[in-house]
């Protein structure tokens, strides 16, 4: 048996660290009728433990009706640097709302 | 691929016209380094912060001081874990700012430092602590980096319970027998020049406030909140019959604002430095629940792969 001294018993250095909990990005849905909302990230070992942590940190006071977890490496996000080409092509297209449509005042329900 | 110069101005404009930053935006490396060790150690003082309260949890004079106490506490915990969050999205991990928490290269707010030596302490911080850090949140509220500014807004809504409990449990002892009063005053005398230091150096002495206000990651200074909390506190002291331990304190009708005394800027940066009464208590506790914590980590890691297999097998 090998003897515990205290000196030996810490275990702060990162290299002798377990392996660290997985991200999980947490949704949650206010009330019915509404959609899931994005709130925040969390640790946890498994999604089911995700879940009963973010009904504690982020549903204290009653915020939330229903959660979703998702591993953080399971989302595939756009690039900031992309922005041109995926959002430019839609700025000059204004006939896609409705006030590009000049219309007598006087109609009614339209 | 746009040069340093270039990208550095369009960041600069962005923060200038109030846009906010994202984690996957460009950003100087300075910028991003300056978050991580403020947001982290924003997140040590919420985890840290919980300690000296927890010491009054099984002491609470009724059920419901008990209650009301162990809900703040456990949102303090929450608060630490919305900040964690938001420095991991700067590229940091989690386990490595625990690491640096206690190996002490980073700080957590200096007041918890200060020992909680009696039931009014848990008035007096809720008011006089809470009440510090909330005038520096609802500023952050609006600071530029945009998980930074999301997870204020959370903390800010919750911490206002905070403030209140803490007032009430003073008015209370305020109203009570003179023993009462005497431990509200004693404490209020113990925690009053921390709670001013909690605002940081004065401004002539924080070399990183300048480059802090142009990036919006602060957009008031040092000295500027703590005036602001200094005029609100005042009155709220003197509503409650407690004489806060400055004989400079008093009112400048030139100015619009409270004049008060030198804080002891000494003790200042000696409980920075870790020579606190409770530096050393407040890490071990926390280096203590990380290493007897670590059997209960690996073992839902390993439950949690078993699972996983499992399923795997299954769907085989």
């Amino acid at each position: 048996m090998t003897e515990e001294k205290p000196e030996n018993r810490k275990t702060i250095k990162p290299k002798n660290l377990s392996k660290e909990w997985p991200l999980f990005e947490i949704f949650v849905r206010s009330k019915n009728g509404l959609e899931h909302r994005h709130f925040g990230s969390l640790h946890a070992a498994d999604a089911e433990m995700a879940i009963e942590n973010a009904r504690d940190v982020y549903t204290r006071r009653q915020e939330g009706v229903s959660i979703w977890a998702v591993e953080s490496k399971d989302i595939t996000a756009s690039n900031p640097e992309n922005q041109g080409e995926l959002y430019e092509p839609a700025k000059d297209k204004v006939y896609r709302h409705p006030t590009f449509y000049d219309l007598p005042i006087e109609l009614k329900h339209i | 691929m746009q040069n340093l110069q270039n990208l550095e101005t369009n960041f600069q404009a962005n923060i200038d016209a109030g846009k906010r930053i994202e984690p996957k935006d460009w950003m100087p490396e300075k910028y991003r380094k300056t978050h991580i060790r403020q947001i982290s150690q924003h997140a040590h003082s919420e985890i840290v912060g919980m300690l000296p309260e927890g010491n009054w949890i099984t002491r609470a004079p009724s059920l419901k001081r008990k209650c009301t106490l162990l809900a703040k506490v456990q949102d303090e915990a929450g608060h630490g874990l919305y900040l964690y969050s938001a420095a991991e999205t700067l590229g940091i991990s989690r386990d490595e700012m625990f690491h640096q928490l206690h190996t002490g290269k980073a700080k957590y707010s200096s007041i918890f430092n200060y020992p909680t030596l009696s039931w009014a302490d848990m008035g007096t911080i809720g008011w006089l602590v809470d009440g510090a850090a909330i005038i520096n949140q609802v500023m952050l509220t609006r600071t530029s980096f945009g998980p930074y500014a999301r997870a204020m807004v959370r903390i800010c809504k919750e911490e206002s319970f905070h403030q209140r409990q803490g007032f009430e449990i003073l008015m209370t002892l305020m109203r009570g027998t003179d023993a009462q009063k005497e431990m509200a005053q004693e404490s209020v005398n113990r925690f009053w020049w921390p709670s001013l230091m909690m605002f940081g150096p004065a401004d002539k002495d924080s070399p990183n406030t300048e480059q802090s206000v142009k990036w919006k990651i602060k957009l008031k200074t040092n000295d500027e909140l703590r005036q602001r909390f200094v005029d609100i506190i005042k009155p709220q002291a003197d509503f409650l019959g407690l004489t806060l331990p400055d004989p400079d304190l008093k009112w400048n009708e030139k100015r619009g604002h409270y004049d008060f005394g030198e804080i002891d800027w000494e003790e200042f940066w000696n409980v920075v430095k870790g020579n606190g009464p409770c530096n050393k208590e407040r890490v071990k506790a926390r280096v203590d629940a990380w290493d007897e914590g670590a059997w209960f980590r690996d073992a839902a890691v390993a439950y949690a792969e078993k699972k996983g297999k499992r399923g795997e097998e299954a769907a085989a």
